[in-house]
């Protein structure tokens, strides 16, 4: 098996005595993997990207970027890494300085890094990122922050990022604060670049509905913890959690067949805090056990491809070590892996 | 005018006095509720709905000025009121759940105190008891444990916030609930159960409710009547199968296309373009130069308001030529 592009391992990241991630292993393969970090608020998946982005360093545990731990990369090696690994956060407005000109947040990278020989190549450089997310150039450069819409300053982010040819990009909720209808045009511009520039996605996110289009795995995560995870298909087509199951259920489709049953009023997670050594989600589930407010559940492997933590399921346990080879392009469903415009259901 | 309609908007103008010109963010929408009747506003950013449901309750405040038109609640004609009966009749007749409810509470008053308020003012003082009653009741009914109201806002959740600003907008019983956004900020689960609260709390007081909002699977689940903003406009409205099953207006089929679903992957389509500026309206329908079944005759004149199918009305020049929309494939962005 080839080394992953990250890989995280056993990490841990605590907030005096609240833990926001715990015993979390996770591996993205290179191979142009696109995965969905879903959750609740509270879930932690701001946290992972901020640990996989190198911007904090976890309380415990490692993260491995093609095999080299972050946290003792030389300074040529991660001086790299802030290049090949590239964020996209939630505010397209807050990342702007109001005082310059968008070209600053173009410009200024391409000259730390040295990435253009010259003022004609970075033009060149710029305009093709810019166009690459939908924009027109002529018509972006020169502006300033607030000339443009909220839509428009978010693919500039995409640009931004695109502009330092990364190998992953780690998304931080890029489209919930823009409209639905040009929601979908600047997810479908991600993919393609994925699908043209072989970035690597890491789409951290709580709507479902657009991590089923625009990844093909996903990791569901509950209090700072692994709840399920595997190919889209299966975790948001068939979910086995029942917390995977209580966010696909609560999803408002547009679909008069599929209403929101009245039946169960599940706890507020904020009033549905751990009492004991049990599982995290046993004060909201509805198929809680005895065992569930005992013993946490332990990672099992129903399917090559899948990882669950639940008392529900007897599959054999799963070793940390050995998420590399769930998430490997090897275990993956075959119509899953087929991605595009024409992509098939499982 | 419907015989029971409890809401009526006639020719609703709201404009924004702005540097470049007046923005007519309302521009002559007219529609009515029924008793009961849960009318689902959807809408870009920009589109207007945030300001249409402020108009509805008179709350519109500088610089937007309500310059037209008319809204009957019952009987009584809203914009003749003076300040006093205006007062009166907000949250006993009409109550606006607001967009961010969460920060629409006092950070340093207890829970109990902000309840109290809303009934003090339209019912003067009560027994001590009779009043701790009620606050129990009123937050037993949104799914709050009473105890709730001995504590402060940041003591609870963002749904428990919610909830609890559901509790006072129906403190008095109101015949008209206009919810902005309610759930805007929420996860998907607290949504869900919190829309749900809305849903049983509507039926229990047989109010009717104007639910605003930009998410048409979330309209789609609870509305009736779903009526479609676009930069300022009512372009379309009907009941909530029709809407989803067979839209009329061009816009509404892009807007439900945009959205995207759980059963198989697909190309995502958006809506090429933007929507027009307020202060620089494009001539005849303002969805032209985005629409790819646009004509000449659709920058010749606004389209009006027609019925296009029993109870459900679109402004696109397409009908009656027309008996259904046709397939649409999204043009290039203008």
């Amino acid at each position: 098996m080839t080394t992953p592009l990250i890989e995280l391992r056993g990490v841990r990241q605590t907030y005096g005595a609240f833990t926001a991630l715990d015993r979390l292993h996770l591996s993205l393969p290179d191979t142009a993997a696109t995965l969905a970090i879903a959750g609740e608020s509270g879930s932690g998946k701001t946290t992972l990207a901020r640990i996989m982005l190198g911007f904090i360093k976890p309380s415990e545990g490692q993260v491995l970027y093609r095999g080299k731990d972050i946290a003792t990369m030389t300074r040529t090696e991660r001086f790299d890494f802030g290049r090949e690994v590239q964020p996209i956060f939630q505010d397209p407005f807050n990342v702007f300085n109001p005082f310059y000109r968008v070209d600053h947040v173009l410009t200024t990278p391409l000259r730390k890094f040295g990435l253009a020989s010259g003022a004609d190549d970075a033009r060149a450089k710029i305009e093709d990122a810019l166009s690459r997310v939908g924009l027109r150039p002529k018509d972006t450069l020169g502006r300033f922050p607030h000339e443009l819409s909220g839509g428009q300053r978010q693919r500039i982010m995409v640009a931004r990022a695109v502009l330092l040819r990364p190998r992953l990009i780690v998304a931080d909720e890029p489209v919930s604060m823009v409209d639905a209808s040009l929601r979908a045009t600047i997810l479908d511009e991600i993919r393609d670049l994925n699908r043209d520039l072989g970035i690597a996605f890491v789409y951290i996110t709580h709507d479902l509905t657009t991590a089923f289009q625009l990844c093909d795995d996903i990791v569901v995560l509950y209090q700072g913890r692994v709840a399920e995870a595997g190919a889209v298909e299966h975790v948001i087509g068939a979910p086995q959690h029942p917390y995977s199951q209580l966010l696909v259920s609560s999803i408002p489709l547009p679909d008069l067949s599929r209403r929101w049953g009245d039946d169960d009023m599940q706890a507020d997670p904020a009033q549905a805090a751990r009492t004991s050594a049990g599982c995290r989600f046993a004060p909201r589930c509805p198929q809680v056990m005895d065992r569930c407010w005992s013993a946490d559940p332990t990672m099992t492997r129903p399917l090559p491809h899948r990882m669950l933590a639940c008392h529900l399921d007897a599959s054999a346990a799963l070793q940390g070590n050995d998420v590399a080879t769930v998430f490997s392009g090897q275990a993956r469903p075959k119509a899953a892996s087929a991605s595009g415009q024409q992509g098939t259901k499982a | 005018m419907m015989a029971d309609a409890v809401l009526s908007v006639e020719d609703l103008i709201v404009q924004y006095d702005t540097a470049s010109g007046p923005a007519r963010a309302v521009d002559r929408v007219s529609f009515t509720l029924g008793q009961g009747e849960r009318l689902g506003l959807i809408g870009e950013s920009g589109s207007g709905k945030t300001t249409m449901g402020t108009a509805l309750m008179r709350l519109t405040r500088a610089p937007g000025r309500i310059v037209g038109g008319r809204v009957m609640l019952g009987g009584t004609d809203i914009m003749a009121l003076s300040q006093r009966d205006l007062r009166a009749v907000r949250l006993r007749d009409i109550a606006m759940i607001p967009q961010g409810a969460m920060s629409s509470l006092n950070p340093v008053l207890r829970i109990r105190v902000q309840i109290e308020d809303a009934i003090h003012a339209h019912e003067g003082r009560l027994p001590k008891p009779e009043m701790a009653a009620r606050i129990a009741t009123l937050l037993t009914r949104v799914g709050l444990d009473p105890v709730v109201a001995d504590r402060f806002p940041h003591e609870l959740s963002g749904g428990m916030k919610q909830r609890t600003v559901m509790a006072i907008a129906t403190a008095l019983s109101p015949k008209v609930i206009v919810a902005d956004e309610p759930t805007s900020a929420l996860d998907v689960v607290v949504q869900r159960q919190v829309m749900q609260t809305l849903g049983r709390l509507q039926s229990g007081l047989g109010a009717a409710v104007v639910l605003i909002g930009h998410d048409m699977g979330l309209i789609a689940q609870f509305a009736d009547t779903v009526g479609v903003m676009y930069a300022g406009r009512l372009v379309e409205i009907g009941p909530v199968a029709q809407m989803i099953a067979a839209p009329r207006h061009p816009y509404t089929r892009l807007l439900i296309d945009s959205l995207p679903g759980i059963d198989a992957k697909r190309r995502l389509t958006g809506i090429p373009g933007l929507p027009p500026r307020l202060t620089d309206m494009p001539p005849g329908c303002a969805f032209a130069p985005r629409c790819p079944l646009a004509t000449a005759s659709c920058t010749a004149s606004i389209p009006a308001l027609q019925t296009v199918a029993s109870g459900h009305r679109a402004a696109c020049h397409l009908y009656p030529g027309l008996p259904a929309l046709p397939p649409l494939t999204a043009k290039a962005a203008p």
